[in-house]
């Protein structure tokens, strides 16, 4: 590399900033989760734990909590099975509109999240609401499953891509059928591209707010509660410990995800889209 | 998958005896499953076509649909009968002709926020970090990118607020800030992953023919890496133009595009206009997703 001194330093300076900028907010809101002050002026005077104790027993957190877990279970399981069917079509085989289908997968999360949030809820209280189904939970996990389709798919299309045929034609000419192949040669080599795309679903879920809105009705998602609390200006207090406790929730998945992923190539490929989808 | 797995071969199995054994129901699917591809392909795409083909398209169509329908004025309900109006008055009004070019000029100025910051960033990343340094800086880059979208854009309220840390007040440009700290990280990884990719000999190369830093980057590292560059964009253009929560939050009084859809789905109960402003954005991002095609940024989503 013909970089001079200077500007390895400069680089290395932007990059500090960078994380810097990125952090600072972050780190604030920890911070103000125990500032005792209520308005939160800059510096912090006091502390306490009041609001982390507060946080943890409102009963109304606590069912958002859950039902937030719930959507993201049910949305995970979804996307897991449709990602991964997905997957192997588009890569193990060759057929007209292969590409439009790579194309429709991404789509939910290439369009602006208000366009899918409007269209879902249209359609959901036209076609379900004569059924007697209103919008909830169930409308919440359909939503969801949508947009984490992506994430399931990229990361095992990665694996597939990798591993090739090899392990599969030796099992099939050793006499396994096409289900014991996917058992016992098949399933095991994707397992960790599975995890990491459900970890990634997963949390992809947890947060979600533009869709969830349009999709919720009087559902509340723990990023809906906070939503909720920030728009009308009440608990600000809680909301800083819920929302670090969110961070905190949210990234454990995305970090064991990102281990996994070490070895499934989506990165180096340039599938950011599978790491980021939104 | 080679042989055909169906029936096991003639010869004598070690129990000795000789006839095949008649196979079960299940491996006689296997095998039927294993000679027809097509059948095998129409099952795998199924569930995922019906999901997303039929139920997520039929959904989009089906708003497209409503933006040609009115609300009766007095009961609220739809009128199922064709009209232009709604894109007419989208056209024609003069504060939807500003809250659309407004929203274009935020989306435009996050991205190019986003572009100056995030290249210097992801070069540090690829090009000069250890390659130990760089998986911790590749995972300090993404969790945040993670935490929750809420607490970021609540942390900017706080930060921005008058008596906080910047103090700088709400508004169009703390939307600005907010839109492009939100989706920075979104920049950065397709630019990382470019760079990652772009061999370190090119850059020797134009280093021995004699061209300094800023000239190398402009032959060589920035041509290769445009496709990246762009692949960010299609980020952080279709994030910001979609956006009304970061708007809502420290946004003030200004209205982008996405709070006049949700304030049409809301209080003013007029699905059909909603829809109808809802277009304008997707209209947007195909006319830029269709002319960056070429640059083979798709590639790099």
């Amino acid at each position: 590399m013909n970089l001079s001194r200077t500007a390895r330093l400069a680089l290395r300076l932007a990059l500090a900033l960078g994380l810097g900028v990125i952090y600072v907010p972050l780190g604030i809101v920890l911070l103000n989760s125990f500032n005792s002050d209520r308005t939160f002026a800059w510096p912090p005077t006091g502390f306490t734990t009041r609001w982390w104790s507060t946080a943890w027993s409102s009963s109304g957190v606590r069912d958002a909590l859950w039902t937030s877990v719930q959507a993201g279970a049910g949305a995970t399981a979804i996307a897991l099975v449709l990602g991964t069917m997905a997957a192997f079509a588009v890569q193990r085989h060759r057929f007209f509109g292969r590409d439009a289908v790579s194309l429709l997968i991404v789509l939910p999360i290439a369009l602006p999240g208000i366009v899918t949030g409007i269209a879902l809820n249209n359609a959901f209280r036209t076609i379900l609401e004569p059924f007697g189904v209103g919008l909830g939970l169930f409308t919440v996990i359909v939503g969801h499953a949508t947009f984490c389709v992506v994430t399931v798919h990229n990361n095992v299309l990665a694996r597939l891509r990798r591993t090739g045929l090899n392990l599969e034609e030796a099992s099939a000419d050793l006499g396994a059928d096409t289900f014991t192949t996917f058992r016992l040669v098949t399933f095991p080599m994707m397992r960790s591209a599975l995890l990491a795309g459900g970890l990634l679903a997963f949390a992809l879920s947890f947060d979600e707010v533009v869709v969830t809105y349009f999709t919720a009705g009087a559902q509340n998602t723990l990023p809906l509660l906070i939503f909720g609390y920030i728009r009308l200006g009440q608990q600000l207090p809680i909301v800083n410990a819920i929302a670090f406790a969110m961070i905190v929730l949210t990234v454990i998945p995305v970090v064991l995800a990102q281990r996994l992923m070490r070895d499934t190539g989506v990165l180096r490929r340039g599938g950011t889209a599978a790491l980021i989808a939104k | 998958m080679g042989s055909a797995s169906g029936t096991p071969a003639a010869p004598a199995s070690p129990t000795g005896r000789t006839a095949p054994v008649r196979p079960g129901p299940r491996r006689r699917v296997a095998a039927a499953l294993h000679r027809h591809a097509g059948v095998r392909l129409s099952l795998l795409l199924s569930a995922p076509l019906a999901w997303l083909g039929v139920a997520y398209l039929g959904a989009l169509a089906a708003l497209f649909v409503t933006a040609f329908w009115s609300t009766d004025s007095f009961t609220g309900d739809l009128v199922r009968t064709f009209t232009w109006a709604n894109f007419h008055d989208v056209v024609t009004i003069e504060v939807y002709r500003t809250v659309a070019l407004r929203s274009l000029g935020v989306a435009a100025a996050v991205t190019l926020i986003d572009m100056v910051i995030a290249f210097p960033m992801a070069f540090a990343m690829a090009k000069v970090a250890s390659p130990r340094a760089q998986r911790w800086l590749v995972i300090a880059v993404l969790t945040p990118l993670w935490a929750s979208y809420l607490v970021k854009a609540y942390a900017w309220r706080v930060m921005l607020s008058s008596d906080g840390l910047l103090g700088w007040g709400y508004g169009l440009t703390a939307t600005v800030l907010t839109l492009s700290y939100l989706w920075l990280p979104y920049m950065i990884l397709p630019i990382y992953a470019g760079l990652e990719r772009l061999p370190d000999s090119l850059l020797d190369a134009a280093g021995d023919l004699g061209a300094r830093g800023w000239r190398t980057f402009r032959t060589v590292v920035w041509p290769l890496t445009f496709p990246a560059i762009v692949a960010g964009s299609v980020f952080t253009f279709s994030l910001s133009l979609g956006d009304y929560i970061a708007v809502k939050i420290v946004g003030g009084k200004s209205q982008l595009i996405g709070n006049v859809v949700y304030d049409n789905i809301g209080a003013a109960n007029n699905l059909p206009f909603a829809a109808a402003v809802a277009t304008i954005p997707v209209v947007i991002m195909l006319v830029y997703l269709a002319a960056v095609r070429r640059t083979g940024a798709l590639e790099n989503l």
